[in-house]
């Protein structure tokens, strides 16, 4: 009974995380999102009697996904809305 | 008893899974900023391997690895055939991420803008 | 409009999807004698391997492995070649500010101890959960956690793609002794030890281990590749 309320609990933070990483527009927090739906997505495949699985996703999916994420986010836009105004005020003046 | 549990089981891991690749499916297809769509190629892949996992797994199995005083007692494992193939595919899925966010930090640097509409705009 | 369609095409999809995994049925075996049957008996019975994973990954598909090493290569090269900056800045880093001394002193104290992690997990990829990629990528993460923690660290790249080729070339190499010995490409040509013993399963520990330097050297070169981007 406690297993099945506990799998139920890590099924809803899964999605909840999911979803909370595609609706908002600061994308740290976004990638960050993605971190936890990696480390839920390791407690599940322990469950399901998988543990090699569980070691692979662990190590890829949280670690070195999120360093990858944010190398990009440093060199490119923070927000979703962030645009160079550069190109706008050119065809804005011509 | 036992038996309900397990429907109620087979309901929830299913369902989370296939959620999973519709919310991806729905980030990757709709919005505007191209990191965003990256995001979700990821989370398509986690509810990829998470369908996989789940379709091997048997009522009251234990883990695939044999120990010295119990060799005969394969009849009560797991099928390990899914997770060899999702071992595979978890390191494949980092490295075509990777690339692509390499691409994306390419394509800022030539148009300064992350928009897709912006991008098809600018082509002289 | 077109976030109508997509969430209509979805909805179609997922109730395709979902009654075709429902009549397929969770926990019970469907498939009465399946391949797992063959894999189960004969890990133990041919090949003296405790982890059913590894000998189907190494041994018995062993093919597949050396494709996807093969991938994991061509995106660690398509990376270095898509990021490519004449390299006059080779000290700088995208880091902003210089690490603070908690995280200083304590990489330095934890360097050791996760690259030993991560070589006793693919060294003792054939007995326990673990092995090469797993081993790979724990190393990588302990070069990862000394490369944003001190800005001169660096790690010599021709070593990197020395032992990266050494691996891949010595691989295919085995597979070509077994070609020669016993008939097929990647077949065991050497003695099976006893379950259980560190030297048991022929020539699989020896695959794992070129396969776990491998992958640990290519992630090393991505992300050090990724780190010293700067605009």
């Amino acid at each position: 009974m406690i297993y099945l309320i506990l799998v139920f609990f890590l099924l809803l933070l899964m999605l909840g995380a999911a979803v909370y990483a595609i609706v908002q527009k600061d994308l740290l927090y976004a990638v960050i999102a993605t971190g936890v739906i990696s480390l839920v997505l390791t407690a599940l495949f322990y469950m399901l009697q998988a543990p090699d699985v569980a070691l692979t996703e662990a190590a890829i999916g949280v670690a070195l996904t999120t360093i990858i994420f944010i190398i990009t986010i440093r060199n490119t836009v923070r927000h979703e809305d962030d645009y160079n105004k550069k190109d706008d005020l050119k065809s804005a003046i011509e | 008893m036992k038996h309900e549990l397990f429907e109620i089981l087979q309901f929830g891991i299913y369902s989370a899974s296939i959620l999973l690749i519709l919310i991806g499916l729905y980030a990757a297809l709709t919005k505007r900023s191209l990191i965003k769509i990256v995001i979700g190629l990821s989370i398509i892949d986690a509810g990829i391997h998470l369908l996989l996992v789940a379709i091997g797994y048997i009522n009251m199995g234990t883990a695939p690895i044999f120990s010295p005083g119990y060799e005969d007692a394969a009849a009560t494992m797991v099928d390990p055939v899914p997770q060899a193939l999702v071992l595979t595919a978890i390191v494949i899925g980092f490295a075509v991420t990777a690339v692509a966010l390499s691409l994306v930090i390419r394509l800022y640097r030539h148009h300064h803008t992350l928009e897709i509409d912006e991008i098809k705009n600018l082509k002289w | 409009m077109k976030k109508f369609i997509v969430i209509l095409m979805l909805a179609v999809l997922g109730y395709y999807l979902g009654t075709t995994f429902y009549s397929l049925g969770f926990g019970d075996a469907r498939f009465e004698h399946g391949v797992k049957d063959y894999y189960l008996e004969n890990t133990v019975s041919q090949l003296n391997v405790a982890n059913t994973i590894t000998s189907i990954i190494v041994s018995f598909r062993g093919f597949d492995t050396l494709g996807e090493v093969t991938v994991l290569f061509l995106a660690a090269t398509a990376l270095g070649g898509i990021l490519y900056k004449k390299r006059h800045h080779i000290g700088d880093r995208s880091v902003l500010f210089p690490a603070s001394s908690i995280v200083r002193s304590g990489s330095k104290l934890l360097f050791p101890a996760v690259i030993l992690l991560g070589v006793y997990v693919f060294i003792h990829g054939h007995l326990s959960p673990g092995g090469g990629f797993q081993g790979g990528t724990i190393v990588a993460t302990g070069f990862l956690l000394m490369l944003l923690a001190y800005q001169d660290f660096t790690v010599s790249h021709h070593i990197l793609s020395f032992v990266e080729s050494f691996a891949g070339i010595f691989f295919v190499a085995i597979g070509l002794l077994g070609f020669i010995n016993g008939g097929t490409f990647l077949q065991n040509f050497m003695p099976v030890g006893t379950l259980n013993d560190l030297f048991s399963g022929g020539v699989i520990p020896i695959i794992y281990i070129l396969v776990g330097f491998k992958v640990a050297a290519e992630l090393t070169g991505l992300i050090y590749t990724v780190l010293n981007e700067k605009d």
